[in-house]
């Protein structure tokens, strides 16, 4: 499930850094959504942090609380550390903003999406794993930051059986 | 002489019977053992990892298996004495030598080889005999068609017509996709059962290049699961194929498949059985290996016994696991075509009440052959026998792989990859396939190649910094003693050759591995390039195939030339009930 967005440059999915992102049916958001979200700023200096909790602190300025409300979906074991598909789906309300963040990466933070009011809370991507993670997913609901997190491993690979 | 041998048989697992019998005879009909009290209303048969042996073989089980974490001391990390206490075998018993280590040369010479299609055709047409028509079931966990000379050159073909003859009527799959797409694909066209895999998708991109699957829907490439009646009850089998072929094989063979253990789908899936398909039992034939399969049991509910694989752990009972929706039995059934596992059982409507668990080993002197299996299997081997029977070398002591650090076989495969390839270091997979060969026995081109025959078989000779050797052996031991056993694949470490180190499997991944040094003595430096040889490699390798290089080797004469043992020192597991010697 990929969410939409909007045309508007400040909506913009934000990409950077080491994340790879494949995107399927992005469309058009009404107006109205666009429009609520046009004052959001680019987040250069969250974009810009190494560790995932600096990158937290620079993107929504406090701490998130793990959830069992937040499902991310990642494998265990990587098949390609190129393009890891991770996804993310909460039962949470009033979501506004959903996050990924690659602990080991050179810059942790590697997608952070607005969700619009009225649209379903659920993003899948790609990202780029250069070794094994903690991956970490941040939901922005009601103004509370929830998150879950999956180790994910990048392996030379081996020999099974 | 009848009824003492059925005495010494009887004793054979658990009774305290002190019969010292020199040898099994010959060409018995069948024995006390395969008489199993009837029990319940279906019975299931399952062999798995049979590595393609079709005649009988010596299979040393390992010395050292060890489990760390939660996993440190539980079934199946106990080798040894230890397995024995846990499972009340006697010592010194034919079960002792079926299910452990001990003694294995002195026993071997008392009750020969185990296994062997022919011998294990009688036993399976035996116990379905027994309970009647339509109440029993006979599956395969996969590594069916991969181990030997003839599957290699047959591509699997000769296991499939084996598994027709056998009756084996569904089956899931881990080096059958070794071949690839195409060819396992032909095979399956010829196989009467059904191949079952709830956990291989189709990736996205060849989901939108339209590439053919099972459930365009889901992207399920294979069917899922399949409904049998038996005993008047409705069972359903769901294969769950081994989760990480594209990592611990080279991709290319499956380059439209995605795989993974796929827990949530798997619990939808058995949900949907239960709920929809209202049926009364249901079995995971499942390839993830018996740590995963336990961590699995305590976490997807509804299924009522997961038939385990891969790790080719011979375990005489099932291990009963606690989820929210009740309890699963976990079970793993050895390799080589060992042992048959039989499941009986007590089924009502929508659930089972009981289950009797039997691991038999397969005692191929104590089995009279099949003739019919006996038959085709002659004629399959028959174009290859001269060449394959040629005697390479006879080896002065006991040859077997098995082990998570080490075993003879890969130590004379790493000192003729070393030798021949003149490399300072080598390389050779953890393979847990490949056969025992007792001292004296002289080996065969055909003996060479069942520890050799893969599809990527190319050697190779590479330079490697200490550093990135040493990130070599650190990786691929977490796939052996990560805490969390999702993070597991499977197979035993790397075997190194020219190299010494010491391994704490307790310690983290990039923390295990330490003390890394040279045959000379001299400690590895982690900027310096050596010279390593390998096969096996994930990576497309251009160097001859390893069975011609070792076979090079052996042929000149020579045979080990240096240290015995692995080279491993550990650490930190002096307890560790998984130890019982070397490697």
């Amino acid at each position: 499930m990929t969410t939409t967005t909007g045309p508007h440059p400040t909506r913009r999915l934000i990409l950077q850094g080491a994340a790879s992102v494949a995107l399927i049916g992005l469309g058009n958001l009404p107006f109205a959504a666009a429009h609520a979200a046009a004052n959001d700023k680019y987040p250069e200096e969250a974009f810009k942090q190494k560790s995932e909790a600096d990158a937290i602190k620079a993107l929504y300025g406090r701490n998130a609380e793990p959830s069992d409300k937040v499902k991310l979906d990642a494998p265990e074991i990587a098949e390609n550390g190129g393009v890891v598909p991770v996804s993310v789906t909460t039962t949470l309300d009033k979501v506004t903003s959903i996050s990924f963040l690659v602990a080991e990466n050179p810059f942790a933070l590697a997608a952070s999406y607005k969700i619009a009011d009225g649209t379903i809370p659920g993003v899948a991507n790609r990202l780029k794993m250069a070794k094994s993670t903690k991956l970490v997913a941040i939901v922005e609901a009601d103004g509370k930051l929830y998150s879950a997190t999956k180790d994910v491993k990048v392996t030379v690979g081996g020999c099974g059986g | 002489m009848a009824i003492r041998r059925r005495d010494f048989l009887k004793s054979a697992g658990l009774a305290a019977a002190s019969l010292s019998l020199p040898r099994l005879a010959r060409g018995t009909d069948t024995a006390s053992i395969y008489d199993l009290e009837r029990f319940g209303n279906a019975r299931i048969l399952h062999i798995t990892d049979t590595h393609a042996q079709l005649n009988p073989v010596y299979f040393r089980e390992p010395s050292v298996n060890i489990g760390v974490g939660e996993m440190a001391g539980r079934p199946p990390h106990l080798v040894g004495r230890a397995f024995l206490e846990r499972f009340g075998i006697r010592s010194d018993s034919a079960d002792a030598y079926a299910f452990t280590c001990l003694e294995f040369e002195k026993s071997a010479g008392r009750f020969g080889k185990l296994g062997g299609f022919s011998h294990l055709k009688t036993l399976v047409d035996r116990l379905r005999g027994d309970v009647g028509e339509k109440r029993s079931l006979l599956l395969d966990g996969g590594d069916l068609w991969q181990g030997t000379g003839l599957a290699h050159v047959m591509q699997g073909r000769d296991m499939v017509e084996v598994a027709n003859l056998l009756g084996i009527e569904a089956m899931t799959g881990h080096w059958e996709f070794t071949y690839g797409e195409q060819t396992l694909r032909d095979n399956l066209e010829r196989f009467k059962g059904e191949f079952l895999a709830q956990n291989v998708f189709l990736t996205e991109e060849a989901a939108f290049n339209d590439a053919p699957a099972f459930d365009k829907g889901t992207g399920r490439v294979f069917k899922p699961s399949v409904i049998k009646e038996i005993g008047g009850h409705r069972v359903a089998i769901i294969g769950q194929a081994f989760p990480y072929v594209p990592i611990a094989h080279p991709k290319r063979f499956t380059p439209n498949w995605t795989f993974g253990i796929r827990e949530e789908e798997l619990q939808k899936h058995v949900d949907a059985l239960r709920g929809t398909d209202k049926v009364d039992a249901v079995i995971l034939l499942s390839h993830n290996g018996m740590d995963v399969d336990l961590k699995l049991a305590s976490r997807v509910t509804g299924i009522d016994v997961i038939l385990g694989g891969h790790t080719h752990d011979a375990v005489p009972q099932p291990i009963p696991v606690k989820n929210a929706g009740g309890i699963t039995l976990v079970t793993n059934a050895g390799s080589n075509g060992k042992f048959l596992a039989v499941v009986d059982l007590a089924i009502d409507k929508g659930k089972v009440g009981d289950v009797r668990y039997h691991l038999l080993p397969v005692y191929s002197e104590l089995l009279k052959p099949d003739p019919g299996m006996a038959e085709l299997i002659g004629r399959l081997r028959a174009p290859h026998v001269t060449d394959w029977s040629a005697k390479i070398a006879t080896p002065d002591r006991l040859l077997y792989r098995r082990g998570n650090f080490s075993g003879p076989v890969d130590e004379l495969i790493c000192t003729a990859l070393r030798t021949e390839l003149d490399a300072e270091i080598a390389l050779s997979p953890g393979f847990r396939w490949g056969v025992t060969a007792l001292s004296g026995q002289a080996l065969t081109v055909e003996d060479l190649l069942a520890e050799t025959a893969i599809t990527y078989p190319e050697t190779y000779v590479q330079e490697m910094t200490g550093a990135q050797i040493k990130d070599v052996l650190e990786d691929i031991c977490d796939n052996l003693f990560n805490t969390d056993p999702y993070y597991q694949q499977g197979g035993d470490m790397v075997r190194a050759g020219g190299l010494s180190y010491t391994c704490t499997p307790t310690a983290a991944i990039g923390s295990r591995i330490s003390e890394l040094k040279l045959n000379s003595g001299k400690a590895l430096s982690a900027s310096h390039r050596y010279k390593v040889a390998g096969w096996a490699s994930i990576n497309g390798q251009q160097g001859a195939p390893v069975w011609d290089v070792v076979g090079k080797y052996l042929r000149s004469g020579r045979m080990f030339q240096e240290r015995l043992g692995s080279g491993v020192t550990l650490r930190g597991v002096d307890d560790n009930p998984g130890i019982a010697g070397q490697g």
